[in-house]
């Protein structure tokens, strides 16, 4: 077969087409990419998952499957035969746990090939962008105006300037005007170059603080911590988005209050009783040490299970409206594990009241992680409701609770 | 590794030839091992881009990673064929692959059905294939990757249903239906026509317009491509590139054990009767030999699938042992795995390879079931029926468009898998632009209908 001998020698040598780009990698990635749309298209879900956030990270890991492209295929049955090979007698049973279903997943997957978990990295602002999209929420709006700060940029042009502020594109533009003529050989006089000029303009600087305050009390359990990490997380999130300058303080409260940083804040446990007072007074007491109410925009997330001791409603009720009163908004979640009292609590009802009374507050139960998100769009909605009300001097529309 | 094969390819290939096999010229090359994974997940060298063939991928780069699968060799049947060699292969690995390739090349020139499906697809499958992934990437600029891959997604799906015995450029259905009774010419006729002559010549006009389709039709990809009502051009090219590369690969599916029985058969001999091969380079080969065509389970062991090679090889040596090789080589012509399994895996043979049948529940419990032959066979083959898919068929389509679908659960004996067969008529339904109907049967057995949207 003289041909194949000839063809080969010919081909040796020159890289060879398929040396060039690999097309499974292609058709991989094209995969990859419906994955991240069908996890956007799902993304509440997917990301209240409790586990995902990754503390500091910018990046949030979600567990995805493969996607499968469907043919028709027949439902698995019971019992299937096949043939098989080896020293076996009729009547021998054996037991493969391969092929066992999980009780969760009915008859997907599973047995044909090894399943493989994927485990895709989102970038957070990528996400909270998807889902400002996707939810519709509206911007905050702020409540204190843009502090005036002073800042550098770019302005116009000069024939003066230094020489690494010269603006090439800008200079050959000038040139190519003052010439005219297409045939002539380019060259710059002084009268062409241009500098790019910095003027001193006033940047809006927009400062915010959040005080996230946690019931640690002995009824708060793991789970209800959990789902109120997750919820502030995000809410961080939504506000960052807004305020360049957002800084975040974490009051923990038993029967009483204490200041903590961040990764500490999540692990802390208490146990005893709950004065909500005790931590409100707290949050009142930063704020007039180290913020002016006419300079920052305040927010405040209080997470609880809502149980306060009755003796502390007029304690509790004084603080909140003090702190309403400053604050751009406040909120309540109620993470209540299951309990079907949704916000008939002692605190639920004090928070009911300031929204009564016209302050922007919302309140919202968290139950499940899948409501995370409920509580956040809940929660901007109203808080946007809220700050345009109070702007245009009217009374906010109740900011009702939850579902 | 040198290009010492290469001297011994020429060697191999007379050395065949006067052996008896009978084959097209074959260009042998070797690739890297990056590009054979790529031939095995695509089945073809070049092929249509698909995110589902990434998937594949990424599962045959796992299973390499652990070491699970290695490939030797890829051919193509054709002329000339093409096989490509994995670089990684040894010397005496790649002589032994040679006298395989030549193995399957005498197959595929010479197997009945691979000869059909050539003469409808051309013997230069691997070229059109390259030409339908151009097609479809000019498509791509045209129309836009999404609307490419909504299509593929729906022609894809699909895949399986083809008709292999239609022809591929298959004539649509006749417009009007025949005229069932034809009158018979008497005397009572004749005076009829004698007596009003433009009465009787009136009622012949009358024609009747043939249902679509006339009767259940499986070939679902060439029904959609020439039935969608709204359907554009390029998205029926890309049904019927799909359906060619189907046709191509029926074949391959379904002479698996004959086919790789066969190219084992004769590598083993081929090498044996060499006189040209160094010996240590056999004493190599024939161990590679015995790990290609070795069962599943070592001894003693008990294994839950078959090893096609193993079970083929086992089956040629018996045949041509028993019967001769001109024999052989009249059933290698003849039949595909169907009636090569039921016709001569003997209970003798199957008792001496161990085979048996089993039952596995969904719990995960396998109970092991008398060696009765026949259903012995039924279960090997069970996995191969109507190209390895359920029998759905086109059965009407109504006056609106509306398709429905007909799944014929008497012949599966069970129901359709209702999730999976959703996004089938979701892909489907974006080509063919109006409602789709499929029955099929629930757990109970009693009938049911999807539909789309």
């Amino acid at each position: 077969m003289s041909e194949g001998d000839g063809r080969r020698g010919e081909k040796a040598g020159a890289a060879k087409w398929y040396e060039l780009f690999s097309r499974g990698a292609r058709d991989w990635l094209r995969h990859d990419e419906k994955v991240r749309e069908a996890v956007r298209a799902n993304l509440p879900e997917i990301i209240a998952g409790a586990d995902v956030i990754n503390n500091g990270a910018r990046t949030v890991r979600v567990p995805v499957r493969m996607l499968e492209h469907y043919h028709f295929r027949l439902r698995r049955s019971e019992e299937s035969q096949g043939a098989g090979q080896g020293k076996a007698k009729p009547g021998d049973v054996f037991s493969d746990p391969s092929r066992q279903q999980g009780p969760g997943e009915k008859g997907s997957g599973g047995r044909e090939e090894g399943e493989v978990q994927l485990l895709l990295e989102f970038k957070v602002d990528d996400i909270v962008d998807w889902l400002w999209e996707e939810m519709q929420l509206p911007n905050l709006k702020a409540r204190i105006g843009p502090s005036e700060e002073t800042d550098w940029v770019r302005e116009g042009w000069d024939r003066h300037g230094a020489r690494s502020r010269l603006d090439r594109r800008r200079s050959f533009k000038e040139m190519v005007k003052r010439r005219g003529n297409p045939g002539a050989t380019p060259n710059f006089i002084d009268e062409d170059l241009r500098y790019r000029q910095l003027a001193r303009r006033r940047q809006p600087a927009v400062h915010a603080v959040v005080f996230f305050m946690l019931d640690v009390s002995g009824s708060m359990s793991d789970r209800d911590r959990k789902l109120a990490k997750t919820f502030f997380f995000w809410v961080v999130q939504g506000l960052r988005r807004e305020y360049r300058s957002l800084e975040t303080v974490f009051v923990a409260h038993t029967t009483e209050a204490w200041e903590f940083n961040e990764p500490d804040f999540f692990k802390v446990s208490g146990s005893g009783g709950t004065v909500a007072s005790t931590g409100l007074l707290k949050v009142r007491e930063i704020i007039d040490a180290r913020y002016n109410p006419g300079r920052s925009n305040i927010y405040l997330f209080y997470a609880s299970d809502g149980d306060n001791s009755v003796s502390d409603a007029q304690d509790a009720r004084t603080a909140l409206s003090s702190i309403a009163a400053d604050a751009c908004f406040t909120g309540y979640v109620e993470v209540s594990s299951g309990l079907s009292r949704q916000l008939a609590t002692e605190t639920g009802k004090i928070f009911a009241e300031l929204t009564d009374a016209g302050c922007a507050a919302g309140s919202y139960a968290l139950n499940e992680f899948d409501d995370v998100w409920g509580a956040v769009r809940h929660f901007f909605t109203a808080e946007s409701n809220a700050g345009e009300a109070a702007r245009s001097g009217e009374p906010a529309p109740p900011a009702g609770s939850s579902p | 590794m040198s290009d010492d094969w290469q001297s011994y390819v020429r060697r191999m290939e007379e050395h065949a030839a006067a052996s008896g096999l009978k084959f097209h010229p074959v260009d042998f090359e070797a690739v890297p091992d990056s590009f054979m994974m790529e031939i095995a997940v695509y089945g073809l060298p070049v092929r249509m881009p698909h995110w589902s063939f990434g998937v594949r991928y990424i599962y045959q780069l796992i299973q390499r990673h652990m070491g699970h699968s290695r490939l030797f060799e890829v051919v193509f049947p054709g002329n000339p064929g093409h096989a490509y060699l994995a670089e990684s292969n040894g010397l005496a690995e790649n002589i032994l692959v040679t006298a395989h390739v030549l193995g399957h090349a005498d197959f595929s020139h010479n197997n009945l059905l691979f000869r059909r499906c050539q003469e409808q697809v051309s013997e230069r499958i691997v070229e059109h294939a390259a030409n339908h992934a151009r097609q479809i990437q000019a498509a791509i600029e045209t129309h836009g990757a999404q609307r490419v891959e909504a299509t593929l997604d729906a022609a894809l799906a699909l895949e399986q249903h083809v008709d292999i015995d239609q022809q591929l450029r298959r004539q649509r259905y006749p417009e009007y239906a025949e005229d069932p009774k034809v009158l018979a010419d008497d005397s009572f006729r004749r005076r009829f026509a004698a007596l009003e002559p433009a009465a009787a010549s009136a009622g012949l006009e009358v024609r009747k317009r043939a249902p679509v389709p006339p009767h259940p039709e499986r070939d679902l990809l060439w029904f959609v491509a020439n039935y969608a009502p709204e359907m554009e051009s390029w998205e029926r090219d890309i049904f019927l590139a799909v359906r060619e590369e189907s046709f191509y690969f029926y074949p391959v599916f379904a002479t698996q054990i004959m086919n790789e029985g066969w190219a084992s058969y004769w590598h083993a001999r081929l090498l044996r009767e060499a006189d040209f091969v160094p010996q240590q380079a056999y004493l190599d080969a024939i161990k590679c030999h015995s790990d290609v065509v070795r069962p599943v389970a070592a001894e003693q062991q008990v294994s839950l699938s078959i090893n096609p090679y193993h079970l083929g090889f086992a089956m040629w040596e018996k045949i041509v042992e028993r019967d001769g090789l001109e024999k052989a080589r009249h059933i290698m012509e003849q039949d595909d795995d169907f009636g090569f399994v039921r016709n001569y895996l003997t209970r003798e043979l199957a008792e001496e390879l161990d085979l048996f049948r089993y039952s596995a529940r969904s719990d995960g419990q396998i109970k092991v079931l008398d060696a009765e032959l026949t259903s012995l066979h039924e279960a090997l083959l069970a996995p191969k029926y109507n190209f390895g898919a359920p029998s759905v068929s086109a059965a009407h389509v109504r006056n609106d468009g509306t398709l429905e679908l007909l799944h014929d659960t008497t012949v599966d004996g069970r129901g359709l898998d209702l999730e999976r067969s959703r996004k089938v008529l979701d892909y489907l339904q974006k080509v063919w632009r109006r409602p789709i109907i499929l029955t099929t049967a629930n757990q109970a057995g009693s009938t049911l209908e999807l539909t789309a949207p």
